[in-house]
C-alpha cells in the first residue's frame, strides 16, 4: 500500500514511443492479418462441411424417394363365389388365383384395344409373382366382394422390372440379357400406362410391410424391421436410462475419490470407445450361449445395445452433473439437506436437460447400429411376419431397420438397392424426430428455472 | 485426562455455545488453519476479521462441517457445540447443519422461485404442518432478511433473477427460515448497498437475542458495529480474540494493530 505512492520510475519515456492511433503499426497489421486468415480457414471448413452435407442429403433423396412409390396394375375384378370355391378346391390354390388375374388383365387389354400375341404365362410376367397370394388373402378376408355382378377395383403390384422401367432404371437394352422380361413387355407397359391401367403411385406397404424374398423386391417393406427396432429401443431405454443415471449419480456424487473409482472411470471411458462389434460378440457369448435367450430376438439385440449405450449415457450424465455449480450443493447442504436430498432436489433437475440429451443421443446411436446385430443373428434374417403381441415382439426373431437396410444393399437386384436408400430416409426420419424430442425436452426442463 | 476435560466442559457449558481446541485444517499439504482455540458464546455476535486468504472461511466451515464436502480437506482438533463433539463418529453432519445454519460468501440461491428457496429448509425439516404455516415462515424469514417489501409481489419468480444483493438477502432468509441455533455468515454484506447492509446488521442484532451469530467481515466498521467479540486471523493463526471494543481500541498484538489501522491487507 505504501509502495503505491512512490514516484513512478522514468522508464516510461524510453519504452514505447507514442504514435497516432489512426494508422496501424506493423504489429497490429500482422495480428489483424493472422485473425483474417484464421476466419478464412474457418469459413472454408464450414463450407466444405455444408457441401458434403448437401451432397449426401441430395443423394439420399434422389436415390431413396423412388422407393416410396411403386408401379401398380389396377384391374377391375369380377369375383364369383363359384370361381373362388373352385380355386380353393384346387391343389395349388395360388395358381388358380393367378389365372384369374391374368384372365382379367387380358380382358382389360382387349377392352382398351391393346393387342399382343403373348401367352398368358408370358404376359403374367408383368405382374409381381406374389400377387396371386395377395388376392387370395384379400378375397378370403372380404367375402362380401364375391356378390354376383359386382366388380371390385384392385391394385396389383407390377413386377420389379416393370417398376424399374417406370423409374428409368430398366431400359430395353438392359432387358436384352434378362430372362424376367422382354422388350416387348415394355411396349405393352407403355400402352397400358396410356390406358391408365399401369400407374405409379405412393406405396404405403414399403413403410408398413415386411421384407420379401430375393425374387420379389417390389413387395419388400421395412415395417416389421421397424417394429424390431422399436422393441429393441424399448429395452435400451428402460435398461440404460435408469442404470446409467444411477451409476453416474453414484460415481459423481457419492463415491469416494480413490483408486478404485478412478479405475472404474477410466474403464467407462474406454468402453465408450470399444468397437460395437465387440459388444455383439459379448452379447452372443453371454445372452445367447450362456443364458440361452433366443437368437435374433429384439430382447437380445436390446440388451447388447444397452451395453453399448451405457458408457455414452454415463459419460454425458456425469458431465452434466459436473456442470452443476458446486455452490448449489453447498446451499442445499447448508440448510441441512442430506446428500441424497441435495442431489435429487437440486442437482438432478439442473442436470436433466444434459442427461436427456445424452440419453437420446445414445438411443439414436443404438438405433443406427448394425454391427453387433450381425453377431446375434438379427442381420440376414428375413423378417416376414408381424409379431403377434408384446411378448413375441420381444422374443420372436426379427430384424432391425439398419440391419434391414444392410440386407437390402447386399442383394443383387438394383430394386433392392433403391429400397436401401428409401430405408435410410426412414431411419434418418426417426433420428431427426428423436433429436427434435431431445430439443423439446431440453427446452421444457430449462424453462422451469 | 478425559475426566479433566469433562469437568472443564460442564463449567463452560453455561454460556459457551461452540468451543474449538487445537484446530488444524489441511488442504492436502497446505496447512490452512494452525492451532486455533476459540470459544464462541451463546447469544453473542462474534466477528472474524483478517486479511484475505488467512483462513476465516475455512475455519467457519469447520463449525458446521461443510469442509466434509471438500475431499482434500482434513480437520484435526476438537470442536464442540453445547459440549458435544461435532466430529464425533456418531454425529450426522446433516443434523448438525440444521442446527448451525450458514450464509455463504457468494450468494447461491437455488434456481427455483423465491418462495421455494425460503421454504425448502422448513419443508425438509418438517417445520410447517400446512401451507398456511409455511407461508408464515417464509414471510417472517423474508421480513427478517429485509427482502419482504421487494419480494412479496414476485414470490413465484426465480430467485436467480434477483440482483446480487437481493440474492444474498434471500440466502440469509433461507438460512434463518430453518431456525438454526447458530448462524454462520461469510461476508454476508459484501454485495450489499449501505441501506441493505444496515438492515442485515439490524437482523444480526435481533438474531443475537436467541442465537449465536458468527460473521466474517472485511469491514472494520461493521465488525465494530455489530459484534461483541472479535477474532483476528492472520496466515492461519488466530492472533487475537477478545471483546470487540478492546480489539479495536487497545489490541495486544502488533499485527492486529497494523491490520486494523490498514497496514496489512
Ligand atoms: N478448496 C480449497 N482447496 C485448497 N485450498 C484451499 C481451499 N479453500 C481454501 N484454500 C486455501 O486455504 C487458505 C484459506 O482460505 P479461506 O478461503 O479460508 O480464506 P479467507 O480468509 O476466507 O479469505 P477471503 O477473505 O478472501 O474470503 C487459502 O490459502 C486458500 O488458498
Ligand atoms: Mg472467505
Amino acid at each position: 500500500m505504501t509502495d503505491a505512492t512512490a514516484p513512478l520510475p522514468a522508464a516510461r519515456a524510453t519504452g514505447r514511443k507514442s504514435s497516432s492511433i489512426l494508422e496501424l503499426d506493423a504489429r497490429t497489421r500482422r495480428r489483424n492479418a493472422a485473425e483474417a486468415r484464421f476466419k478464412t480457414y474457418g469459413i472454408i471448413a464450414i463450407c466444405l462441411g455444408l457441401f458434403f452435407l448437401v451432397w449426401l442429403l441430395s443423394a439420399i433423396v434422389r436415390n431413396g424417394v423412388p422407393a416410396f412409390t411403386q408401379t401398380f396394375v389396377t384391374l377391375e375384378m369380377e369375383l364369383s363365389a363359384e370361381e373362388v370355391a373352385a380355386a380353393e378346391a384346387s391343389v395349388v390354390k395360388t395358381s388358380a388365383y393367378r389365372d384369374m388375374i391374368r384372365a382379367e388383365l387380358i380382358e382389360q387389354m382387349e377392352l382398351n384395344g391393346i393387342e399382343t400375341d403373348m401367352t398368358p404365362e408370358v404376359l403374367g410376367q408383368l405382374l409381381s409373382s406374389g400377387e396371386a397370394n395377395q388376392l387370395r388373402t384379400w378375397v378370403l378376408e372380404n367375402p362380401s366382394s364375391m356378390t354376383e355382378g359386382a366388380t371390385v377395383t384392385l391394385p396389383f403390384l407390377a413386377a420389379s422390372r416393370v417398376d424399374g422401367y417406370a423409374k428409368g432404371r430398366v431400359t430395353r437394352e438392359s432387358l436384352a440379357r434378362d430372362s424376367n422380361l422382354s422388350p416387348a413387355h415394355l411396349d405393352l407397359v407403355d400402352q397400358l400406362e396410356e390406358a391408365g391401367i399401369v400407374e405409379r403411385r405412393f406405396n404405403l406397404a414399403f413403410i408398413t410391410g415386411s421384407d420379401a424374398s430375393d425374387a420379389r423386391p417390389e413387395q419388400a417393406g421395412i415395417g416389421v424391421a421397424m417394429l424390431g427396432s422399436f422393441f429393441m429401443m424399448l429395452v435400451v431405454l428402460f435398461l440404460s436410462l435408469p442404470i446409467g443415471v444411477a451409476a453416474s449419480i453414484y460415481l459423481e456424487e457419492f463415491a469416494p475419490k480413490n483408486r478404485i473409482t478412478d479405475f472404474i472411470e477410466v474403464n467407462i471411458s474406454n468402453l465408450a470407445a470399444v468397437p460395437s462389434i465387440v459388444f455383439g460378440i459379448l452379447g452372443l457369448a453371454i445372452f445367447i450361449q450362456f443364458i440361452g435367450l433366443p437368437q435374433s430376438a429384439p430382447l437380445v439385440g436390446g440388451l447388447v445395445l444397452t451395453l453399448m449405450t451405457l458408457p455414452t449415457i454415463i459419460i454425458s450424465t456425469r458431465a452434466s452433473l459436473k456442470a452443476v455449480p458446486p455452490s448449489i450443493r453447498d446451499a442445499a447442504l447448508g440448510v441441512g439437506a442430506s446428500k441424497m436430498q441435495s442431489v435429487f432436489h437440486h442437482v438432478l433437475p439442473l442436470a436433466m436437460p444434459g442427461i436427456l440429451t445424452g440419453t437420446i443421443i445414445g438411443l439414436a446411436q443404438a438405433l443406427g447400429e448394425t454391427a453387433p446385430l450381425l453377431l446375434i443373428g438379427m442381420v440376414g434374417f428375413i423378417a416376414s411376419n408381424y409379431p403377434d403381441g408384446v411378448a413375441s415382439g420381444f422374443l420372436d426373431p426379427n430384424s432391425a431397420m439398419p440391419a434391414q437396410i444392410y440386407e437390402w444393399a447386399k442383394r443383387a437386384d438394383p430394386a433392392f438397392y433403391e429400397r436401401a436408400w428409401g430405408g435410410i430416409i426412414i431411419l434418418l426420419g426417426f433420428l431427426l424426430t428423436m433429436n427434435i424430442i431431445a430439443i423439446i425436452l431440453r427446452r421444457r426442463f430449462e424453462r422451469r428455472w | 485426562m478425559d475426566d479433566l476435560r469433562l469437568t472443564e466442559r460442564s463449567v463452560d457449558q453455561t454460556d459457551i455455545k461452540i468451543s474449538a481446541r487445537n484446530v488444524q485444517v489441511f488442504y492436502g499439504d497446505t496447512h490452512a488453519i494452525k492451532d486455533v482455540d476459540v470459544d464462541i458464546e451463546d447469544k453473542t455476535v462474534t466477528a472474524f476479521i483478517g486479511p484475505s486468504g488467512c483462513g476465516k472461511s475455512t475455519f467457519l466451515r469447520c463449525l458446521n462441517r461443510m469442509n466434509d464436502t471438500i475431499d482434500i480437506c482434513r480437520v484435526e482438533g476438537d470442536i464442540t457445540i453445547d459440549g458435544e463433539d461435532i466430529y464425533d463418529r456418531r454425529v450426522d453432519p446433516v443434523q448438525l447443519r440444521a442446527k448451525v445454519g450458514m450464509v455463504f460468501q457468494k450468494p447461491n440461491p437455488f434456481p427455483k422461485s423465491i418462495y421455494d428457496n425460503v421454504a425448502y429448509g422448513p419443508k425438509i425439516h418438517g417445520l410447517a404442518k400446512n401451507k398456511a404455516e409455511l407461508d408464515e415462515i417464509v414471510e417472517r424469514a423474508l421480513r427478517r432478511a429485509a427482502l419482504w417489501n421487494e419480494a412479496k409481489d414476485r414470490l413465484q419468480t426465480p430467485g436467480t433473477g434477483l440482483s446480487g444483493g437481493q440474492q444474498q438477502r434471500l440466502c440469509i432468509a433461507r438460512a434463518v427460515a430453518t431456525e438454526p441455533e447458530v448462524l454462520l455468515m461469510d461476508e454476508p454484506c459484501s454485495a450489499l448497498d449501505p441501506i441493505a447492509t444496515g438492515q442485515v446488521e439490524e437482523l444480526i442484532d435481533e438474531l443475537k437475542q436467541d442465537y449465536s451469530v458468527v460473521i466474517v467481515t472485511h469491514s472494520m466498521q461493521q465488525a465494530a458495529r455489530v459484534s461483541q467479540k472479535t477474532a483476528f486471523f492472520h496466515l492461519g493463526n488466530l492472533v487475537e480474540y477478545g471483546e470487540t471494543g478492546k480489539i479495536f481500541t487497545n489490541p495486544e498484538d502488533k499485527r492486529t494493530e497494523s491490520y486494523i489501522s490498514g497496514r496489512i491487507g
